[in-house]
């Protein structure tokens, strides 16, 4: 084996030593703010979000599909909230197809939708913009900024 | 005779191609006009199919020649040539039972992998095939590896981690604690994008190595070093897809830290630019070299995008809009898709010298498939710019009167959309045809 082969797999080595050491870390983390675990009930609406594809449409935090709103902070918006968004899911306004969704499915999502909510804003325009370019969120149960 | 499983991969990738664009454009019109067939075909059912057939066309077109090269170009005998077989049947079979999947709404998974969590498992045997396959063919055959070979290995190699690691919220551990799953989904189809990168990028070096026949483009210390650079951020520059999501601050820091080093690559591609095109050979390989020089331009067009969106202040304002949108098309058509043209073009050269690839219409379906695709690329920028203005700076209106506002983006998209699926269609026909008839000769 070459010297230079030799560099690179040591090279190489380094790198997935401390991409495991960093998995390790990342998934042992919790978020930011201390949120509750998903109970039963919202993880069968999170199965329902994926069963239905909502993603597809929809985003979480600004990530998904592009033909409908957001629904992070539904739950909470001035003007939505549960009776919103159970009255939205079979409706079939606009692209939305009309679902059959039943009172248990609906409780569920609304259910999801709750959690998610709590456990931040987006879009939030609790934020600072700095020389570095560095952006500082303030999150939802969060006393100091970072 | 030689294999003909990595013949049957680039036939299959071009079909996925078809189906994917006309997926694509299918469910674009949804944008404009949202009631069309909404109960049969609904974009919810549509976009499945369109993103699964284009990441298909990228993994069998990338597959396909990466075993091509290594067959044909480079005359080594393959450690299995029963392993390439069964990889290509499995791939074709579990391709087939996703389509199934998502023909029938048995939709479980999540965005990029929507179909049953348990086809991920054949997916998985067949990247293992592929690896043994590489690994071995290659432990017998070469000494002292040019880059590509390393960026093909790690490639493999990632692919089957991130793969597995797409599917970690079917463990309570993390699906239970919303921020972390959703955090890891998205580590997870960012370094899973980061790992075909390896394959298609890879296949571009060894593009020029070969056109160029200059072999130090892939072994002098510069390639090595750009090679490492792209494995860090493959491993720990993804978090900038998630700036926004309330991860603890160290791993966005990170991945803000990481991101920037991209900037050494733009800066590379400025100083090399002229240099590069004027070394190229390019007679024996017209339509490659084109393909090549037009993979430069997208390259240089999308990583200031791509450098400007991880800072978080203008992420800030691009995140959730359609610039992000304009980004994974302008890097999956302008960048990898161009690539693989390239390979394909070089491919078709080496099975029949005489083939002539710079035919009338096919060098006119280049010119309009790079217009249509800049256009395509613009309307999103500007529909992504005025959502970002509603989101941020107006903060008045519905989302649907947002939605509407942006109706002559989308018709510029669909139909600059349509210009992409008609121009590649034009250049991929040929391609298709000499394929066929390698199979059945």
């Amino acid at each position: 084996m070459s010297a230079s082969s030799r560099l690179y797999i040591f090279v190489i080595a380094i790198l997935l030593a401390l991409f495991c050491i960093y998995n390790v870390v990342v998934y042992n983390t919790d978020g930011y703010v201390a949120v509750e675990k998903l109970s039963p009930t919202a993880v069968k609406g999170q199965q329902l979000f994926q069963n239905n594809r909502c993603w597809s449409c929809h985003q979480l935090y600004g990530l998904g599909g592009y033909l409908g709103p957001d629904l992070t902070n539904i739950y909470s918006t001035e003007g939505k909230g549960p009776l919103y968004i159970k009255a939205f899911l079979n409706s079939g306004v606009k692209s939305m197809p009309q679902y059959n969704f039943s009172e248990e499915e609906k409780d569920a999502l609304v259910q999801y939708f709750k959690q998610v909510d709590q456990t931040g804003i987006y879009p939030n325009y609790n934020a600072e913009i700095e020389a570095t370019g560095w952006v500082k969120i303030k999150y939802r149960n969060e006393t100091s900024r970072d | 005779m030689k294999s003909k499983s990595p013949i049957y991969f680039l036939l299959f990738a071009l079909v996925a191609l078809f189906l994917g664009m006309f997926f694509g454009m299918t469910a674009s019109f949804q944008y404009l006009m949202p009631e069309f067939l909404k109960q049969q075909i609904p974009f919810s059912k549509l976009r499945p199919f369109h993103v699964t057939s284009v990441i298909s066309w990228i993994v069998l077109c990338a597959t396909g020649s990466i075993y091509f090269f290594l067959v044909y170009v480079e005359k080594f005998k393959l450690f299995s040539p029963f392993l390439a077989k069964l990889h290509f049947i499995i791939f074709l079979l579990t391709g087939v039972a996703i389509y199934f999947s998502f023909s029938f709404d048995y939709t479980k998974g999540r965005e990029y992998f929507a179909f049953m969590p348990i086809l991920i498992v054949p997916i998985l045997i067949g990247w293992i095939l592929f690896g043994i396959n590489y690994f071995k063919t290659l432990y017998k055959n070469v000494k002292g590896w040019p880059v590509y070979y390393w960026m093909w290995g790690t490639g493999i190699a990632f692919m089957c981690y991130h793969l597995l690691e797409a599917h970690f919220w079917l463990f309570d551990f993390f699906r239970l604690n919303f921020i972390k799953d959703f955090a890891v989904q998205w580590k997870s189809t960012g370094s899973f994008t980061g790992s075909w990168n390896m394959l298609v990028y890879g296949i571009s070096i060894y593009l020029m190595s070969k056109i160029k026949k200059d072999s130090n483009v892939a072994t002098n210390k510069t390639a090595f070093f750009f090679y490492f650079l792209g494995l860090s951020n493959l491993m720990f520059g993804w978090a900038h897809h998630t700036y926004l999501l309330p991860t603890q601050p160290w791993i966005r820091y990170v991945a803000y830290a990481i991101s920037m080093t991209e900037w050494i690559v733009l800066a590379s591609i400025i100083y090399n630019w002229k240099r590069s095109v004027l070394k190229v050979e390019k007679e024996n390989h017209p339509m490659a070299y084109r393909f090549l020089l037009a993979t430069d331009f997208w390259i240089f067009i999308n990583i200031i995008l791509a450098l400007l969106f991880s800072i978080p202040a203008i992420n800030f304002f691009t995140h959730g809009t359609h610039i992000t949108v304009a980004h994974s098309m302008g890097t999956t058509i302008g960048i990898n898709t161009t690539i693989l043209f390239s390979a394909l073009f070089f491919i078709v050269h080496q099975i029949y010298p005489d083939f002539e690839t710079d035919r009338k219409w096919v060098k006119r379906g280049f010119v309009s498939f790079n217009i249509s695709l800049f256009i395509f690329f613009i309307s999103l920028i500007i529909a992504g710019a005025k959502r970002s203005y509603w989101m941020y700076v107006s903060k008045t209106g519905s989302f649907s009167e947002m939605q509407d506002s942006l109706v002559p983006y989308y018709i510029s998209f669909f139909i600059f959309g349509i210009g992409i699926f008609v121009s590649l269609s034009i250049i991929a026909f040929p391609l298709f045809k000499a394929f066929f008839q390698k199979i059945k000769s």
